[in-house]
């Protein structure tokens, strides 16, 4: 099959993700990035599933491997949330650049 | 045996000293009864010690007698065996032969306290015989009545818990003399016993002249030293022991062996040398000027050391190694000459003195002069005049303390009359002066009598100085006591104030040593048959020394001193039964012969003219000026670059290289630290985008290899 398109297109993905995480200022819209991130992953071990797939490998790595980072997604998704909740409780707001008690 | 613990006698006084010294000014007594008690267990101790030598030495002579006995029964038939045994004794050439195993009582016990090698051992050790248990038996006695004298002399001094802490250190120092089985330990007591003396003199230093009399005493003592010194080097040199049996031994040897492993030029300079220590520290002429200023002194301390002890020391040390001064005939010259004009010139020297305990000093002096005199021809008559002296001497001194604690003053022409106020004193004064003046039967006379016997049947050129000088001089003796008698007890009081009998505890010593000043003479009656269990057997150093030395009573010798004493006395009760006045004193009124006396001879003017003020005015300020521009010169610049080179490694090493150092580390950490901590910022951004460049780098890195 063709490798190229979903792997360009997960790069692609990673890209906005990373670029999500680094220059979004609203905690939520980082944990989203975060979630792209992740989902560009997932686009990669799928298709690297397939490619070995093709070769004659008779194994579902990939795509178990795929339903893990899901899986995990959702939970740090979960996470994640909680702790945004309450650092909106604490401070009422959720910009990121303000939470930045650990510092010198 | 009790001798084995001979060493607890020096030990407890010094036991008492260290007491005293750190806890006597709490004391009800102010120490005294501490010093007392010692030192009256220690005179127990020196009884039971003499009580065993002596016996010892009793029951060697009668196992000799008894074998002479048996030989003569068996000369007849075994003339060969008792020549075998004749031959250890050739030298004496009597018939008396001495059985082997039987020996003068010697109780020696050493440790060795510097296993050096090469035979340089100094060794600690005891030598116990009869010498030294006489000694212990008069220092311990002496000590013990001075002791308990000085707590009513001195009552009400300021210092005197040191006065009683030094006469603890006196009496063990010279207990460590008399006890010293070597050389060494002798030198060593000998010093001790000069700082003891030095410090006694001056301990009323707030006056110069005590100061000055303790500093003459001193360096006039040490200039005997420096011959005690090198007689001792010299003597380790010749026999390579400080051992006082082993050198005695190396010289018997010698000297059976016909004189040939010794070198009697180098024993005789070796001999000499340790007579010169004897000089100084016995005041034999010409060193004997420190004595009479050593009077400055308390009285009881002396009568302890300047009249019954330490002065003695000198005549100690001849009797110890008499058998070594035996081999060499020139010493023995020497001592003798010194003995007969010291026992003279100071005999007359006691005629022109006022200060009663001058003329007692002189008295010393003279009676060591006998002392001496007697050791050049016989070891018995010396140490029994040095051990009845000891006793009426010390009775003397603290008789004349005794007036001066009621006079105030030492001048008898402050005296008079004290018979009568002073009853106690004035009859034990006299037994004193009658024993010093050898009037029979007192311990005196047959003390000196033996000395004289001992010069008449030596003979010769030396004997019979010793013998005319010595009879003069008993004369003399008399006449002076006489003088001194009539002055103190006799007319009418001169002086200031009632004087009063002395309080118990300075009445009561005075009886004690009244007692053997009356009777001690009676252990060596010189008669044959009191010969081998008397004086003479219990003290002597070996049985051949015995066995040649039989007891000599000589008739007209007692008499004719007697008669001289007599005389003295008759001549002085003449002149002094009223007594005169100061300036009308027969003895001063002799033109030259009184001036010469009363400079004594000019001895002090000559050492102040020719050593003292020529060390003093030259020598001094040369040495002052050596010290002053060389050697502290020297001393401050080193000093100075000391400081410099401290002051170098201060500011250079220690403050910019060690601190500076160490001052960087910490700056630098908390530079680089302020610098760092910015990386800290806590925007999780930052480090999420520094972790994204992190792992491009690394992949970038990866992919490059």
């Amino acid at each position: 099959m063709q490798a190229a398109f979903p792997l360009v297109f997960a790069a692609l993905l990673f890209c906005v993700g990373v670029f999500g995480v680094l220059s979004r200022r609203n905690a939520v819209l980082v944990l989203m990035s975060v979630e792209l991130m992740l989902a560009a992953v997932t686009i990669n071990l799928v298709t690297f599933g397939l490619l070995a797939a093709d070769r004659g490998d008779v194994v579902l790595t990939g795509q178990i491997f795929a339903l893990f980072v899901l899986a995990i997604g959702a939970a740090e998704v979960g996470v994640g949330l909680a702790i945004i909740l309450l650092l909106y409780r604490n401070r009422a707001t959720v910009n990121i650049d303000d939470a930045d008690l650990m510092k010198y | 045996m009790i001798s084995d613990h001979a060493w607890l006698i020096p030990a407890l006084p010094a036991a008492s000293a260290l007491v005293i010294m750190l806890f006597g000014r709490r004391m009800a007594r102010a120490g005294a009864e501490v010093g007392i008690a010692a030192i009256g267990v220690a005179f127990v101790l020196a009884v039971l010690v003499a009580v065993e030598v002596f016996t010892a030495n009793v029951s060697a002579v009668a196992e000799v007698e008894a074998a002479d006995t048996e030989e003569h029964a068996l000369a007849g038939e075994q003339v060969a065996s008792t020549g075998s045994l004749a031959l250890t004794e050739a030298g004496e050439g009597e018939e008396t032969a001495i059985p082997d195993g039987v020996e003068a009582f010697v109780n020696e016990r050493a440790v060795t306290l510097t296993p050096l090698g090469d035979g340089f051992d100094i060794e600690a050790g005891i030598r116990v015989d009869g010498l030294a248990a006489m000694m212990f038996l008069l220092v311990t006695f002496v000590s013990l009545m001075v002791q308990v004298y000085s707590t009513g002399y001195m009552h009400g001094d300021p210092r005197i818990t040191y006065f009683f802490t030094l006469l603890s250190v006196f009496t063990f120092s010279m207990l460590f003399l008399v006890i010293g089985n070597n050389l060494f330990m002798v030198l060593v007591g000998w010093e001790l016993v000069g700082v003891c003396s030095y410090l006694l003199i001056g301990f009323w230093w707030e006056e110069r002249d005590n100061s000055n009399a303790a500093i003459k005493a001193f360096l006039t003592t040490k200039l005997g030293d420096v011959g005690l010194m090198v007689g001792v080097v010299t003597m380790w040199a010749m026999f390579g022991t400080f051992n006082i049996g082993e050198i005695i031994t190396a010289v018997r040897e010698g000297v059976q062996a016909g004189g040939a492993p010794l070198d009697s030029g180098l024993l005789t300079f070796a001999l000499i040398a340790l007579f010169i220590g004897a000089i100084g520290k016995s005041a034999q002429f010409p060193l004997h000027t420190w004595l009479p200023d050593a009077m400055a002194g308390p009285t009881p301390v002396s009568a302890l050391i300047h009249a019954a002890t330490m002065v003695t020391a000198g005549v100690f040390l001849v009797a110890r190694l008499y058998p070594v001064f035996q081999a060499s005939q020139a010493a023995l010259n020497v001592i003798a000459i010194i003995g007969a004009i010291t026992l003279f010139m100071a005999g007359l020297l006691a005629l022109v003195q006022d200060d009663v305990k001058r003329v007692l000093a002189y008295s010393t002096v003279s009676q060591l002069g006998y002392m001496v005199a007697a050791l050049a021809f016989s070891y018995t008559a010396g140490i029994f005049h040095l051990f009845t002296h000891g006793f009426f001497k010390a009775l003397l001194f603290l008789g004349s303390g005794s007036l001066i604690h009621a006079v105030h003053s030492n001048n008898m022409s402050d005296m008079g009359g004290l018979k009568k106020s002073m009853p106690w004193t004035f009859w034990t004064f006299l037994i004193g002066s009658l024993a010093l003046a050898a009037i029979p039967p007192l311990a005196g006379f047959w003390s000196k009598d033996e000395v004289l016997a001992g010069a008449l049947t030596a003979g010769g050129y030396t004997g019979n100085v010793v013998l005319i000088l010595g009879g003069l001089g008993g004369m003399i003796t008399a006449f002076y006591m006489t003088r001194v008698l009539y002055l103190v007890f006799a007319g009418e009081y001169r002086g200031a104030g009632h004087p009063h009998e002395s309080p118990g505890s300075m009445k009561w010593p005075l009886v004690a040593l009244a007692v053997p000043a009356v009777l001690i003479g009676f252990a060596n009656l010189p008669f044959e048959q009191f010969h081998p269990t008397g004086f003479a057997a219990w003290t002597m150093f070996s049985l051949e020394y015995f066995e040649g030395h039989p007891a000599e009573f000589v008739l007209w010798l007692a008499l004719g001193s007697t008669a001289a004493a007599v005389l003295g006395f008759v001549a002085g009760r003449a002149l002094y039964r009223v007594a005169p006045a100061a300036e009308r004193d027969p003895v001063l009124r002799l033109g030259l012969v009184t001036r010469v006396l009363e400079n004594r001879y000019y001895l002090d003017h000559l050492y102040m003219g020719v050593i003292v003020r020529p060390l003093r005015d030259r020598l001094a300020v040369l040495a002052y000026w050596f010290n002053d521009r060389v050697i502290d010169r020297f001393v401050y610049l080193v000093g100075v670059g000391t400081q410099r080179i401290g002051q170098a490694t201060y500011t250079y090493a220690d403050q910019r290289g060690i601190d500076g150092a160490v001052n960087g580390i910490g700056v630098s950490a908390n530079w680089s630290g302020g610098l760092l901590k910015f990386a800290q910022s806590g925007n999780v951004q930052f480090y999420a985008g520094a972790m994204f460049v992190g792992v491009f780098v690394f992949a970038v890195l990866f992919a490059a290899a």
